[in-house]
């Protein structure tokens, strides 16, 4: 039996909603109607149809177009099929133009109506055997929490793999939000430590004595408050890995003492008198370039060339923008059941958005606007609509320093010839951008001695 | 029967009617249709509905839905399905026209045989395809009421017609599927406990 689709029937007449519906269950679709526009609605906005049959003209409350217009806004991807006795050729147009899939004059021929219906049913087997190769696709370019097709990223899991299994320290460079942890711990598991524990300690987070303690624990009586004998990150990962996490940010002190249990694998507590040995595998990683704080004398050297045995650079998301389709699939899907919503695609005008953004903040950024978009979305599709909001906080570009030797001018001018660039020298769209009058910029550019 | 009673129940009957004067060979050809190919008795009522009472002005054809409503209200007592035959031609609001209209597991069927006659389309008669039709087309609605739905078989019985092109290439049969979902319907007919005629649709 072929597998059965949902259909609902809109119509404020009982005996034309009832005798359509009775039709087509005979042809096996799940038949369900609604008697006026707002019930229809809420029905969509409660389950999802394949596809919706909505009479025109409905006297009470909302017409068939209103109906469908809000349909269409629930669920973009609904067929929606108008039923008119009132044929006329502007309403048909009005019709599709709201984007109708078909519309017919009741009363209409069985074959017709059969062969619509089939046609849609084609259209509608053929994106869902499309949605199951893009999530098959998308697997083939999963590892191990990771989505991505870019091939600076295929080559990140090749050497994940490859050292796995070794003992050797790994320096994970990359900015914010691009995956470093993941990486980190993609290693751990895959390696014959995976059985053992993965200990990450954010080293940015502790002052430097706590840090201290953080890292190789402390002695019953060392310092105020320390009543017994605890033991250090290092200590609790031993047999499996340590996970540094934003290494460049620890102080001079601990660097020593960091270094020295890397090359010993061995340390004292704090407050301590003997030596505690263990077998842990460190992973580091930072945002900062290391190189630069070892030119700048804040990061001993020796603990770097210590640390950058193996270094894994991750590429920030803008120079992996391929994966932005594929990683935002990935978070709706995982983010729409955590939030308890029923979201399952993003629609052309929302992900050329997500395109279009510069993400400073990474795939964590990307992350958490999908959460946004699903948590704020009324459809089932995320919108561009959704979305807005990067458009607004676009200008907040975080890690961008605004110049302190220019003159207002330079500045305006290098920001109007920056977004020149941008749109290719359109200048309708670059005064878009900045939200002048074309004419005002035309003005500017005369005044910067600009050639047009 | 009172609930509760485990006693087997009679054998399944299928009720074939008439709305009008329909031809004694179609009720012959319909009748043996349902009795072969269902193995169920098979019983005639002539003339239960009226087809007068559900003539559309508007529409210058016969409502079935109007139709049904009649027949439902008339269903003979101690029939597992009615099958209502007219020679009218009928509709339902959103369509032009139907070959016939049933309710999906329910107990009543109507089959109209306006449209399966080459007459209609100015042809010269033809007994042997008109019967022909018409046991396709009493299988076909009947089978709705089994709760079976269109087949992707276009030789089954129940497979969808929109015409009557549609029709000829069916047989007067159902396929093996079809067959066995009939089949099992019937057989929780007899199931003891089971009420008498799957009449649960009537209100």
């Amino acid at each position: 039996m072929r597998k059965s689709w949902r259909i609902l029937v809109v119509d404020d007449e009982e005996v034309m909603r009832v005798s359509l519906a009775a039709w087509l269950s005979e042809d096996g679709y799940e038949v369900s109607t609604a008697s006026s526009g707002r019930e229809a609605i809420a029905m969509c906005a409660e389950k999802e149809y394949a596809m919706y049959f909505v009479d025109l003209k409905m006297p009470m409350g909302i017409d068939g177009i209103e109906t469908m217009m809000e349909i269409r806004r629930l669920r973009p991807d609904a067929a929606v099929i108008i039923i008119t006795a009132y044929a006329t050729v502007d309403t048909a147009i009005t019709a599709m133009k709201e984007g109708a899939q078909e519309y017919i004059v009741k009363p209409c021929n069985p074959e017709e109506i059969s062969l619509l219906v089939s046609r849609i049913i084609k259209v509608k087997n053929l994106q869902r055997e499309n949605l199951i190769l893009r999530k098959k696709l998308a697997r083939q370019y999963t590892f191990a929490d990771m989505v991505s097709k870019n091939s600076r990223m295929q080559e990140v899991f090749a050497l994940v793999r490859d050292v796995a299994d070794l003992r050797s320290t790994v320096l994970i460079q990359g900015e914010s939000g691009t995956g470093k942890e993941l990486v980190a711990r993609a290693i751990h598991s895959r390696g014959s430590r995976a059985s053992r524990p993965f200990v990450p300690v954010s080293c940015a987070a502790l002052p430097e004595t706590l840090l201290e303690s953080e890292l190789f624990g402390y002695e019953k009586g060392s310092f105020t408050g320390a009543n017994e004998r605890k033991k250090g990150r290092f200590e609790l990962a031993d047999g499996g890995t340590l996970f540094l996490d934003e290494i460049g940010d620890i102080p001079s002190k601990v660097q020593v003492e960091l270094l020295r249990a890397l090359q010993e694998r061995r340390f004292f507590r704090v407050g301590g008198t003997e030596e505690v040995e263990v077998d842990v595998r460190v992973i580091a990683a930072t945002n900062r370039d290391l190189r630069q704080a070892v030119q700048q004398g804040t990061f001993r050297d020796d603990l770097f060339y210590r640390l950058n045995v193996i270094t894994i650079t991750l590429p920030p998301l803008r120079e992996r923008r391929e994966d932005i389709p594929l990683l935002a699939r990935e978070f709706i899907d995982r983010l729409a059941i955590e939030v308890g919503k029923e979201v399952d695609d993003i629609s052309e005008g929302a992900l050329k958005l997500l395109l279009d953004h510069t993400w400073p903040g990474n795939v964590r950024e990307l992350e958490n606007a999908i959460e946004r978009a699903i948590v704020t979305t009324r459809s089932h599709v995320l919108l561009a609509e959704d979305l807005a909001f990067l458009a607004r906080e676009g200008g907040q570009r975080a890690g961008w320093t605004p110049p302190t030797d220019l003159t207002l001018d330079e500045v305006e001018k290098e920001v109007i010839l920056a977004t020149l660039r941008r749109t290719g020298g359109n200048v309708k769209e670059a005064a878009t951008i900045l939200d002048i009058d074309r004419s005002t910029l035309y003005d500017r550019l005369r005044r910067y001695g600009v050639p047009r | 029967m009172t609930e509760g009673s485990r006693a087997t129940p009679p054998e399944p009957v299928v009720c074939v009617a008439t709305a009008g004067v329909v031809a004694a060979d179609v009720m012959r050809a319909v009748e043996q249709a349902i009795a072969q190919r269902l193995g169920v008795a098979v019983a005639r009522r002539p003339r239960l509905v009226d087809p007068a009472e559900t003539w559309d002005p508007v529409r210058g054809q016969y409502s079935s839905i109007a139709m049904m409503r009649s027949a439902l209200a008339a269903v003979p007592p101690a029939v597992a399905r009615l099958l209502l035959v007219t020679e009218v031609d009928i509709f339902v609001p959103v369509l032009s026209f139907v070959f016939g209209h049933a309710q999906l597991d329910g107990p009543v069927a109507i089959m109209a045989t306006a449209r399966l006659r080459q007459s209609f389309y100015g042809l010269p008669v033809d007994g042997e395809l008109e019967m022909m039709r018409a046991r396709i087309e009493a299988l076909h609605e009947v089978g709705h009421t089994f709760g079976l739905t269109h087949c992707h078989d276009r030789e089954c019985a129940m497979s969808l017609a929109t015409t009557v092109e549609h029709v000829d290439r069916k047989l007067d049969d159902y396929c093996t599927g079809c067959a066995a979902l009939v089949g099992e319907a019937l057989a929780r007919l007899r199931e003891p406990g089971e009420t008498v005629a799957g009449l649960r649709g009537q209100t």
